[in-house]
């Protein structure tokens, strides 16, 4: 299969006594050297497309696949899931106030509550989500719209962003810079969800909703971080700095009640800066940690979920909150 | 009158065909037909015939004469007639046309043809500068024919099909995903990997088989000729192959952006954060493309010299080791604005439902394609393949005695040699250089008995332009 040691000059048998060219002498010189690279006659593999080597391969992968096939679909069907809609625009549902009386520059949230029942209890940690669909977070001018250095506690980008997060750069009415600066930030997503599960006696009982844990690890240690100075204090830090247009309260009071969560690195608005990748899509909200005990984190039942409507899109079409529940971890 | 009686159904005038050619059908062309014959014939024409016989009302008729002869010779000839004679062939032939001389008078001839070759040595070196290949010898000509040639014409249309599948369909993925991204020209990929792409990952493999791949050695090359027809059909890279080409990457890039979008569309990680967001995304499309263009590479290369190896995995390799840099804590720090996708090689590539995306989009691109390859090899296998099995089978090609290559009479290449030295004729007509008639060569046709200066049906001719090429 190889090619094996091939002499040149077997070529000249036969000819021999015809070249009379003469000038033999000078052909030598600039004849190339007879070696394996130049000749072309490296050691190769060859290999081709025979039934014996085609076929067992396809049966092979086959029989890989479908084992894999069988193991995703029983995992896939063992997670349950609970969507809600919230948006609220048909009539009869319980947000369509809310929805309908939003303005650009409403300062007073509107609160609806949502009633819903769980069939199947949910085991183990349950994650939930808030999803938004026809929200184009991969628009290029979206995209675009932020400034990396400043969420990193660049004093020098704090306080002058770049230049990619105008219109949303300085304030109009102090001419402060904006921090965070960009669209991404100023569209930041701050409706409450809260969950209460209705006790078969009827009393009320809020579920905890952990809110630390949900962004990835290098993001909040690495690529978010607080400016650092001399100064402890977060409202110090950020003095001479304006909030984004849209939000109601300035970064420094995210989270006053855990430093750790708050400025930049409160996991909130981590999350909401990481763009998703297609227009539908699901964010993660809260973490319902597994009881110690082996009580089912969310026994089925009837549930509430109090929603503090507060976004200001115009554009999206529905909202949904889907729990989770992963029986495999 | 010889033409009537070597095919004597053919139409009195030659048939012009009229067409038009091209890329976008910008070129007009006018071709004269092939005909049938009904033996096997050759011309010798000397140069003062030919100044007659390349008048505008004659060259039709040579063209059409001489073109059903097997071999043609034109003796006596000027370097301008040599030209002249080449132009008719290439106007109305729409051939390529090959042209071999020596010395200064064969100049004008060589720059003529489409391919010129010069040899270089007793005569000097004036054809050698005027030409495109050169060598010393005639009977070289064999070899960079059908051994260099050949795998010339193979290396370049598969060097060309290859990259333009690879770059139709990393942009075609950008097109479906302007669809779900608001026609606002976000890029899928990452920055980097938009520059790095054709400069550094895909670059080097494609070159490689470019320079290295043979179907078969040369050996088998010069033992079968018949390898050489596909070049001559135009098979492997013609306007239909190209279409063909788009098309493949159609469906690539359907199956690169679709199955992963369908995969990250509701998904999240195992610990519940997000990984369908748009970093996360890009780096799952560029993995997958990266490995799926490796196995296309991979199936499309015949002779895989330990270069094409390394440079096949370490592309690869180059891939995943500057993926991993840019996407790190340190470069992070020095450029934040510009290495801005920190983090996601590690919270992306980390789950296993991101490897079963890329490996299933892998398999998806790839079985079709080496599906389809294999029922044509065993279905309708091309002499190529053929050749290849039995090399494969063989070794080496056992030295087989001579063996004429088998007649075909429908396609005709005919070949014309030149003789140029005067003043022999009386030498020649004196019989006293007719021993040396044995002498098999082509340089020494000059010497054969031509003493009648007229067009003669002279069939041993041909017998001993094959012998000479042996």
């Amino acid at each position: 299969m190889m090619a094996s040691s091939y002499n040149a000059k077997e070529e000249d048998g036969p000819h021999s006594g015809s070249s009379t060219h003469g000038g033999t002498g000078v052909a030598k010189n600039k004849k190339p050297d007879n070696t394996a690279f130049k000749q072309q006659r490296l050691p190769a593999w060859q290999p081709i497309l025979t039934a014996g080597t085609v076929l067992p391969a396809f049966f092979v992968i086959g029989l890989i696949f479908i084992p894999i096939g069988i193991g995703l679909y029983v995992t896939s069907n063992n997670i349950k899931e609970f969507e809600i809609d919230y948006t609220g625009l048909e009539l009869g549902s319980p947000c369509h106030d809310c929805s309908k009386n939003f303005t650009w520059n409403s300062t007073t949230p509107c609160v609806c509550a949502l009633n819903f029942t769980l069939e199947q209890p949910f085991e183990s940690n349950v994650y939930m989500y808030y999803g938004l669909s026809n929200f184009y977070q991969n628009h290029r001018r979206y995209v675009k719209s932020r400034d990396d250095r400043q969420l990193n506690g660049d004093p020098t980008s704090l306080m002058s962003p770049s230049k990619e997060c105008e219109p949303y750069r300085t304030s109009a009415e102090t001419k402060e810079p904006i921090a965070p600066c960009g669209a991404i930030a100023n569209s930041l997503f701050n409706d409450t969800l809260e969950l209460y599960y209705i006790e078969p006696n009827g009393t009320t009982t809020a579920i905890p909703l952990a809110k630390k844990g949900i962004a990835w690890w290098t993001d909040k240690h690495v690529k978010f971080r607080n400016p650092v100075n001399d100064k402890e204090n977060l409202t110090e830090l950020f003095k001479g700095t304006a909030k984004p247009v849209n939000w109601r309260k300035p970064v420094y009071e995210l989270d006053p009640s855990d430093p750790e969560n708050n400025g930049f690195i409160n996991e909130d608005f981590i999350v909401w800066m990481r763009t998703a990748a297609l227009p539908t899509f699901r964010k993660l909200y809260r973490i319902i940690h597994k009881k110690p005990s082996t009580t089912s984190t969310l026994p089925s039942g009837r549930y509430t979920l109090k929603v503090t409507y507060s976004i200001l899109y115009n554009s999206v079409k529905a909202h949904a909150v889907k729990g989770q529940d992963k029986a495999f971890i | 009158n010889a033409r009537r009686k070597m095919c004597p159904e053919a139409a009195e005038k030659p048939t012009v065909i009229k067409a038009r050619a091209g890329l976008l059908w910008l070129q007009k062309t006018q071709t004269v037909q092939d005909e049938n014959v009904n033996g096997e014939y050759g011309l010798i024409i000397n140069g003062h015939s030919l100044a007659y016989a390349l008048q505008k009302d004659l060259k039709l008729e040579l063209l059409r004469t001489a073109c059903m002869c097997q071999t043609v010779i034109c003796c006596r000839v000027t370097p301008l007639q040599k030209a002249q004679v080449v132009e008719l062939v290439k106007k109305y032939k729409q051939t390529v046309t090959l042209a071999i001389g020596d010395g200064a008078n064969d100049v004008s001839m060589i720059r003529a043809a489409h391919i010129g070759v010069g040899i270089s040595g007793q005569e000097g070196m004036q054809a050698v500068l005027s030409s495109d290949f050169s060598f010393a010898q005639f009977r070289y000509l064999q070899r960079l024919l059908l051994v260099h040639g050949r795998w010339s014409y193979i290396r370049m249309c598969k060097f060309l099909r290859y990259f333009f599948y690879k770059n139709f369909t990393y942009t075609l993925i950008h097109f479906w995903y302007a669809f779900f991204s608001g026609f606002s020209a976000q890029s899928v990929y990452d920055d980097w990997f938009l520059t790095m792409y054709n400069m550094v990952y895909t670059a080097v493999p494609v070159l490689a088989l470019g320079l290295f791949d043979q179907d078969v050695n040369d050996r088998w090359s010069l033992q079968y000729p018949q390898l050489y027809s596909p070049g001559q059909l135009n098979k492997f890279f013609s306007k239909k192959v190209f279409v063909r080409c788009v098309m493949r990457s159609c469906y690539t890039s359907l199956v690169l952006f679709f199955i992963p979008w369908a995969a990250m569309h509701d998904t999240v990680r195992d610990d519940g954060k997000d990984i369908a967001n748009y970093q996360s995304f890009a780096l799952l499309l560029q993995t997958s493309l990266m490995i799926v263009m490796s196995a296309q590479m991979f199936f499309l290369t015949y002779y895989w010299t330990a270069i094409n190896q390394f440079f096949l995995w370490g592309s690869l390799a180059a891939y995943i080791a500057i993926t991993f840099t840019f996407l790190s804590n340190g470069l992070f720090f020095m450029f934040p604005t510009s290495f801005f996708f920190i983090g996601t090689a590690r919270n992306c590539l980390n789950q296993p439902n991101v490897w079963l995306t890329v490996f299933l989009t892998c398999l998806l691109c790839t079985l079709p394609v080496v599906a389809y390859r294999f029922l044509l090899i065993q279905l309708y296998p091309m002499i190529t393949d053929k050749v290849r099995y039995k090399a494969q089978k063989e070794g080496l090609p056992t030295p087989s005695p001579y063996r004429p290559p088998p007649r075909r009479i429908s396609t005709r290449r005919s070949s014309y040699a030149f003789s140029h030295s005067q003043g022999y004729g009386d030498l020649v007509t004196s019989r006293k250089f007719l021993r040396l008639k044995s002498r098999p060569s082509l340089f020494g046709q000059k010497d054969s008995p031509v003493v009648e200066n007229q067009p003669q049906v002279y069939r041993t001719i041909t017998e001993e332009v094959e012998d000479s090429q042996s």
